[in-house]
């Protein structure tokens, strides 16, 4: 099962490398990661989903990033109300003919046409992660040329 | 001040006396200020046996060690010893040179990303890019190092940095956000403990390394005593609880007794102090102790709950808990029913050994128990000979049992008694070797003569590597594939040294033969030409219920 975790960590050199050393020698899974400053430019604030088979493992998962010096806080979305978003970018090709449908679809999701050259459009949209999998599933049908995910980000509420 | 200056004077005033080490290009201004330092700087030959030597050190005082290489080679040579110290948490401060801070990155002469290799294997490191943060990172290195689970924190210090002119200023207190460990059990979880302690019938204590770093070894006796449970300890426990005791069971697991194997297997609760379920305590783990409710007492959150699910969990330091326990049980259980049943455990599956043919190992350590009355620190390295000096010497007193317990070293144990004489010079210091790990750091028979570092080596000779050989004779059929070892003559090996060697071959020489190097105010490798096959029992086979033991059982 995938689990949405937030990190703050001081805003040092290596400190994202010991998180992704320990992922990886611990055999924990990265599904994806996000990071950026916070306002306070000496915190950085990581927004990771990991997956875990059992609870047990999501347990070790936070109690070993706890563990490192570097870290702040962890914080566990899993039973938290929490807002989180995807961001991507995707490339679709459609026809004059097809835009009403494009735009039709593009309604339903937070997104919108950013740039358009010939026939080649860059969608961007942000979401959750289920809709931007409905999104994409029904942006298929149009051929998808290229796409680009962030990794999820997640606030408390 | 320059840099190496600052370093020095931040070292002296964190109280260290003595340090561990080997000098390198990128060293070179430590060195140079260490020239006019009253810090005594030992000279080893081999930068692994300074992180050993650093890490008996500390495990013999209870301080943090210090060691000291150059950059590149130096500092990888340090990385075995460093794992030791991390995987067995043993506080320890390794400072390592670094190519200047302007050519890093430049694959420069003996440049290795140090911080970067060392990450999985430190509590914490440090690269310092900054002369204005030296003193503060010094200071926190020995902080982290030495509190809340203690571990080996590498300070690396490129050589410009430590020419570097700046102003001392001494950081009084440590506040780091971040790390904040929990040393008062949860008020909550020790009532409950109190009450499940209360209701137990057959409760057995577990005692880990843990006891040793807090120093709770007489918090314990007080609360074994007043609920009258049985004590079994882990490897890295031994000395924490008298092995004469009682109360006391020996060490449990994989080489454990019978009897301590047993009795956590039935046992209702377990109280499980500064351990943290290694698979090599608790064998096949759906099996392990079906019936038992646990307490689990650990100053590493992480620690509980990693391998057996458990029902109790106090985080905070085993000294502080146990007292809190002590005064929170309002009532005792009565456990004279299973003392009994213990006791005739006890009986019916004693630690025994034959003592027919050529000289046994077990009572080589049973002499050297008897000679040094119990009172020596006995360092090992690892395999057959370890597992010898943890059945059949008798500890009573915590710090007196060193050895490469997680991580498994060979090697480890002659500088490990090098850094436990250096830190205890009154003490007997004896390490028992094998014949395999002795060649892992036998250069350093030239540090201990040179600095007049007085410990004992018996080396258990059987011409193999034994352990490996035992598992190939129990699980390979006998193909002793790559474990005969040949080794040199140890006596005149010694001797070359400046060190003092005796051979000793039949049984009745034994005892004169430590006698003798026990007067000799040297460093004495005594090799002791032991049965070859002789194996380690009891033994619990790999994957197995720690109570399906093998061997040894009378």
């Amino acid at each position: 099962m995938r689990h949405t975790i937030s990190v703050l960590v001081e805003n040092k050199p290596g400190v994202l490398a010991r998180i992704a050393g320990l992922f990886s020698a611990r055999g924990y899974n990265i599904a994806s990661l996000a990071v950026s400053e916070t306002i306070d430019p000496t915190i950085s604030y990581l927004t990771m989903v990991v997956e875990a088979e059992d609870e047990k493992i999501l347990e070790q998962i936070k109690k070993q990033l706890n563990k490192l010096i570097d870290v702040i806080t962890v914080t566990d979305f899993t039973k938290k109300e929490h807002i989180d978003r995807e961001l991507i970018l995707v490339k679709v090709e459609y026809t004059a003919k097809e835009k009403a449908k494009i735009d039709g679809i593009l309604n339903k999701y937070i997104a919108k046409i950013i740039q358009r050259k010939g026939e080649l459009a860059i969608i961007e949209a942000v979401d959750e992660q289920e809709n931007i999998k409905q999104l994409l599933q029904d942006l298929s049908r149009f051929g998808i040329k290229e796409l680009v995910k962030t990794g999820r980000i997640a606030i408390a509420c | 001040m320059i840099g190496a200056q600052i370093l020095l004077e931040c070292l002296k005033r964190e109280g260290v006396e003595v340090m561990f080490g080997y000098p390198g290009g990128q060293v070179l201004p430590i060195f140079d200020s260490l020239y006019d330092s009253d810090i005594k700087f030992i000279l080893t030959r081999h930068e692994q046996a300074a992180a050993h030597a650093a890490d008996g050190y500390a495990r013999a005082t209870g301080k943090v060690g210090v060691c000291l290489a150059t950059s590149g080679p130096g500092a990888t040579n340090l990385v075995t010893g460093i794992a030791t110290a991390f995987m067995d948490s043993i506080p320890m401060v390794a400072i390592t040179g670094q190519v200047k801070s302007f050519l890093i990155g430049n694959d420069a002469f003996q440049e290795a990303d140090v911080t970067g290799i060392t990450r999985p294997i430190t509590k914490h490191n440090y690269l310092v890019k900054d002369i204005k943060d030296l003193a503060r990172i010094i200071r926190e290195a020995f902080y982290i190092a030495s509190t809340g689970r203690p571990g080996p924190v590498v300070v690396d210090i490129p050589s410009d940095i430590q020419m570097q002119d700046a102003g001392f200023i001494w950081p009084e207190t440590v506040d780091i956000r971040s790390y904040k460990p929990t040393y008062f059990g949860h008020p909550g979880q020790i009532k409950k403990a109190a009450k499940f302690i209360a209701d137990s019938k057959r409760p057995i204590i577990y005692a880990g390394g843990g006891i040793i770093s807090s120093g709770a070894h007489l918090a314990l006796r007080e609360l074994a005593e007043k609920i009258q449970a049985p004590v079994t300890w882990t490897l890295m426990g031994i000395g924490g609880f008298p092995a004469t005791h009682k109360l006391s069971l020996g060490m449990l697991g994989m080489h454990g007794t019978g009897y301590a194997n047993h009795a956590i297997m039935e046992s209702d609760l377990i109280i499980a102090v500064g351990s943290r379920f290694d698979d090599r305590v608790t064998g096949r783990l759906d099996a392990f102790a079906p019936g038992a409710k646990i307490i689990h007492i650990d100053i590493d959150p992480a620690s509980i709950s990693k391998n057996v699910k458990v029902d109790i969990p106090i985080v905070g330091d085993a000294k502080n808990i146990m007292g809190e326990l002590l005064e929170a049980l309002k009532k005792v259980p009565d456990t004279s029913e299973w003392l009994k049943t213990v006791e005739s455990w006890k009986k019916r599956h004693p630690l025994v050994y034959k003592a027919e043919g050529k000289i046994k190992p077990q009572y080589v350590i049973e002499q050297i128990d008897e000679a040094t009355k119990g009172e020596a620190i006995i360092t090992t390295e690892v395999g057959q000979n370890q597992m010898w000096a943890a059945q059949w010497y008798k500890y009573h007193t915590p710090r007196t049992f060193i050895s490469s317990g997680g991580l498994g070293t060979m090697g480890f144990g002659f500088p490990a008694a090098m850094g436990a004489k250096m830190g205890c010079p009154e003490k007997i210091v004896f390490d028992i070797a094998g014949d395999g790990s002795i060649q892992m750091n036998i250069q350093e028979l030239a540090t201990c003569v040179c600095n007049k570092i007085n410990v004992k080596v018996a080396i258990l000779n059987n011409g193999y590597l034994g352990m490996v050989r035992q598992w190939q004779e129990l699980f390979y059929k006998k193909r002793y594939s790559y474990t005969c070892i040949t080794g040199p003559d140890f006596v005149k090996l010694a001797e070359s040294y400046g060190a003092s060697g005796i051979r000793v071959t039949k049984n009745e020489e034994v005892r004169p033969a430590i006698e003798k190097a026990l007067s000799i105010d040297n460093t004495v490798f005594i090799d002791f030409h032991i049965e070859p096959e002789e194996n380690v029992f009891p033994m619990v086979p790999a994957g197995e219920a720690i109570n399906r033991m093998i061997g040894g059982m009378a």
